[in-house]
């Protein structure tokens, strides 16, 4: 149904598209700027915000450190509470238990609580391809189904459309899904929304199998918690008999008191909201209420990989709140679905490189989709240093080096296409090591400033396309001190100076 | 005092008038300036790249070049943000890889020295009004690695707003990225223009005459958008307006 990120283009082709496309520009524009406004109202309410984030990337570390013993806590825990535990490696074998979950229910349909770590792992596909129709219930999630589409943001996944399309989408869609939407749907909020309730309604009652992810794992009591501002989550949490929960392993807190941190700065980070209006908790399965039958199925899927990795685990940290990819200014130009992966923006060009490795061209080229402005460090709820890893991956992908994949050291091989920048940036050290050859390459340039093209060749190319170059001044600072000492002697266009003399080394 | 200046290679080769003014300024001021010739670059683009190992020998020959002054002093936010936030690192991952400590030791001693121009104005020469007279109306960009990067906060506001007959007006967006970023300019070119266009734009509908950063990397991204887009704004560096005096006005 939602189309697939398998052999996307890398970042630059794909940016190239929406960055001419205007109703998304102006979509993605007017959404992000709302909502970062908000967000930092939100958070400038509360003095001691700083200390939050401190917190809360100290706990996540603490957690991570020692991931092993807590995961081990919350498995006994959930077990004791009457729920199931599953171990997933990666994506094809989180897969192949859901499925095989729900096929022994005897359903062949199952609502869905929206969940990034099922959409990372393709579940709606792989669920169909076992002839399971996953029904998604979260607004936007709906949109992007029901547009056969794919997700552009972490809590707005269907940021890039407006109130138009939304209608469109509704009055063409719904009909083949369940319940059509009402004759003459217009496209104001209220309107939109009544239609995707009653669109939803029959589903929530119809279904006997909901699957859902997590915000955050519990140890100490087994309890999973999903924040949302909807209402549809929980729906999907109550009413089927059987609820199977997708959970990545770093989602894990330790204990219910370390959830004081998240459910202040998650809600305010990502929604702009004091307190999200639905946190819906759950812990195994209560007779005469709610689900009867519980699974976890706690994911894998390269995060230990990336646990191995001393400056890209902090990725780890992240609680998916999309603030980073609200101020970032380069999602808000080239879109979500440029960095080809469920996770977009800042964190994903840090997160996807890192879970699924860099071998492929969207993969190698993602740590470039940032102009390092720094804007998504300032803003993380867990300080994840963004723009560090993601010069960490650039090293990565230009000199290759030891990385942990499967479990596994490998050693990489730099990625392809980039010999001759390589070679530049080795030429560059070279004279730079060099003051004598720097100033030589200065005075040719100087000397032949008139002859300099206006458009650059090669990899250049791309500058000069879109600005002017600058000129080649007659004469570089470091000649111009030399012969006037400093402004003290010699014609100068400042002769007022009288800097000391430039005492050579 | 004494203090050296550090103009990085990108002004020393294309943007000499910036060093000339802040020859002009800092001796005006009564602060005694040397240029060390045999400084060079101090790496970031080569560590921003992907090619730290690469910017480690830079480094070096920084602290082997500016080690003994007093104060080192540079009109560019990014390369000083280079100084002071990532040579530390670069020190930390040699240790980490098991290269020992003297690429900390040899670093350790010129990070705290160094100082972006407006830094050194307001922090060690404690002015805000350097005497200078421009009168032109202004709209300053802060930019990234001055405003997130070294934390320059309203120093560049402050000495400016002290200029005799500059008219500073307010920047929509201005803590926004120009979008150049080094080689993502070439790396990324549709979104790196798209948001120097953006940038452009904004500073047009304020009706200044000049845009002002204390970066001549996003002023030559930014002047390069405005000659393309025929734009009637010109791109300014904060050094060139503070050394602009009535008698001397900048050229
Ligand atoms: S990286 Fe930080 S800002 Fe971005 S989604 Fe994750 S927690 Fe939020």
């Amino acid at each position: 149904m939602s189309g697939t990120f398998v052999g996307m283009p890398a970042f630059p082709k794909a940016a190239h598209e929406a960055v001419h496309d205007d109703t998304l520009r102006g979509n993605l524009r007017h959404a992000t700027h709302t909502i970062r406004d908000k967000r930092a109202r939100a958070v400038d309410e509360l003095a001691d915000f700083a200390l939050l984030r401190e917190a809360g990337k100290q706990i996540k570390d603490h957690t991570l450190r020692h991931l092993d013993r807590y995961l081990v806590q919350l498995e006994e825990s959930v077990t004791a509470a009457g729920g199931t535990v599953h171990w997933a490696a990666d994506a094809d074998e989180a897969n192949r238990i859901v499925a095989d979950l729900v096929k022994a229910t005897g359903q062949s349909e199952v609502v869905k609580v929206k969940s990034m770590a099922t959409q990372e792992i393709g579940l709606n596909e792989a669920l169909e391809a076992e002839g399971i129709a996953a029904y998604e219930t979260d607004l936007a999630e709906l949109i992007v189904q029901l547009g056969h589409d794919r997700p552009s943001h972490i809590l707005v996944p269907a940021i890039h459309r407006n109130r138009g399309e939304i209608r469109d989408i509704f009055a063409r869609e719904m009909g083949s899904w369940g319940r059509p939407a009402p004759d003459g749907l217009a496209d104001s909020p209220a309107e939109l929304a009544e239609a995707a309730r009653l669109h939803l309604r029959e589903k929530f009652l119809r279904a006997k199998v909901g699957i859902s992810g997590a915000n955050f794992m519990v140890a100490e009591t087994g309890t999973l918690v999903v924040l949302e501002s909807e209402g549809n989550g929980r729906m999907c949490l109550t009413l089927p008999e059987t609820l199977i929960s997708v959970v990545g392993i770093e989602k894990i807190v330790p204990t219910w008191r370390d959830l004081e941190v998240f459910l202040q700065t998650l809600p305010r980070s990502s929604t702009a909201e004091r307190m999200n209006p639905y946190t819906t908790t759950w812990t195994g399965t209560t007779d005469g209420d709610g689900p009867t039958t519980f699974h976890l199925v706690l994911l894998d899927n390269g995060r230990t990989d990336t646990l191995a990795d001393t400056v890209g685990r902090q990725a780890l940290r992240c609680i998916r709140c999309s603030a980073c990819l609200n101020v970032c200014p380069v999602y808000e130009r080239a879109g979500g679905h440029a960095y080809g992966s469920v996770y977009p923006g800042p964190i994903g060009a840090i997160l996807s490189p890192q879970l699924r490795g860099t071998a492929s061209e969207i993969d190698a080229s993602l740590p470039y989709a940032s102009s390092l402005c720094g804007a998504c460090y300032d803003v993380c709820p867990v300080a994840i240093d963004i723009p560090e890893v993601l010069v960490h991956l650039r090293e990565r992908v230009v000199q290759g080096g030891e990385v942990t994949s499967g479990g596994a050291k490998v050693r990489l091989k730099p990625a392809k296409g980039h010999a001759a920048e390589r070679a530049a940036m080795r030429a560059a050290g070279w004279a730079f090591a060099r003051p004598a050859a720097l100033r030589a390459g200065q005075r040719f340039a100087s000397r032949t400033r008139r002859l300099h093209p206006r458009k650059l060749p090669g990899p250049g190319k791309a500058w000069s396309a879109s600005r002017e170059l600058p000129k080649v001044p007659a004469e570089s600072f470091r000649d111009w001190w030399q012969r006037t000492n400093g402004g003290t002697t010699g014609k100068s266009p400042n002769s007022g100076t009288s800097g000391k003399g430039g005492a050579a080394k | 005092m004494r203090v050296a200046l550090f103009l990085t290679c990108v002004n020393d080769t294309l943007y000499p008038d910036t060093g000339r003014a802040v020859v002009k300024l800092l001796t005006r001021l009564g602060v005694e300036v040397d240029f060390p010739m045999a400084q060079t670059c101090c790496g970031q683009a080569h560590y921003n790249t992907g090619y730290r190992h690469q910017a480690e020998p830079l480094a070096r020959h920084f602290s082997d070049v500016f080690g003994e002054y007093e104060a080192i002093v540079t009109p560019s936010g990014s390369c000083g943000a280079m100084v002071k936030e990532l040579y530390p690192r670069l020190g930390e991952r040699a240790r980490a890889e098991g290269r020992g400590d003297s690429l900390a030791q040899a670093l350790a001693p010129v990070v705290p020295k160094t100082y972006e121009l407006t830094e050194f104005l307001v922090d060690v020469l404690g002015v805000t009004d350097v005497g200078a007279y421009y009168p032109h109306s202004v709209t300053y960009h802060p930019t990234c690695h001055g405003l997130r990067g070294l934390r320059l906060g309203d120093r560049p506001r402050r000495l400016l707003e002290a200029v005799q007959g500059l008219d500073l007006v307010e920047l929509p967006g201005a803590e926004e990225c120009c979008g150049f970023g080094g080689t993502f300019a070439v790396k990324n070119p549709d979104v790196s223009a798209a948001m120097g266009a953006d940038k452009v734009r904004n500073a047009e509908s304020t009706g200044a005459e000049a845009l002002c950063a204390a970066d001549n990397s996003c002023l030559m991204h930014l002047g390069g958008t405005m000659a393309r887009l025929r734009t009637p704004l010109r791109p300014v560096h904060i050094a060139e307006i503070l050394a602009s005096t009535e008698e001397e006005p900048l050229a």
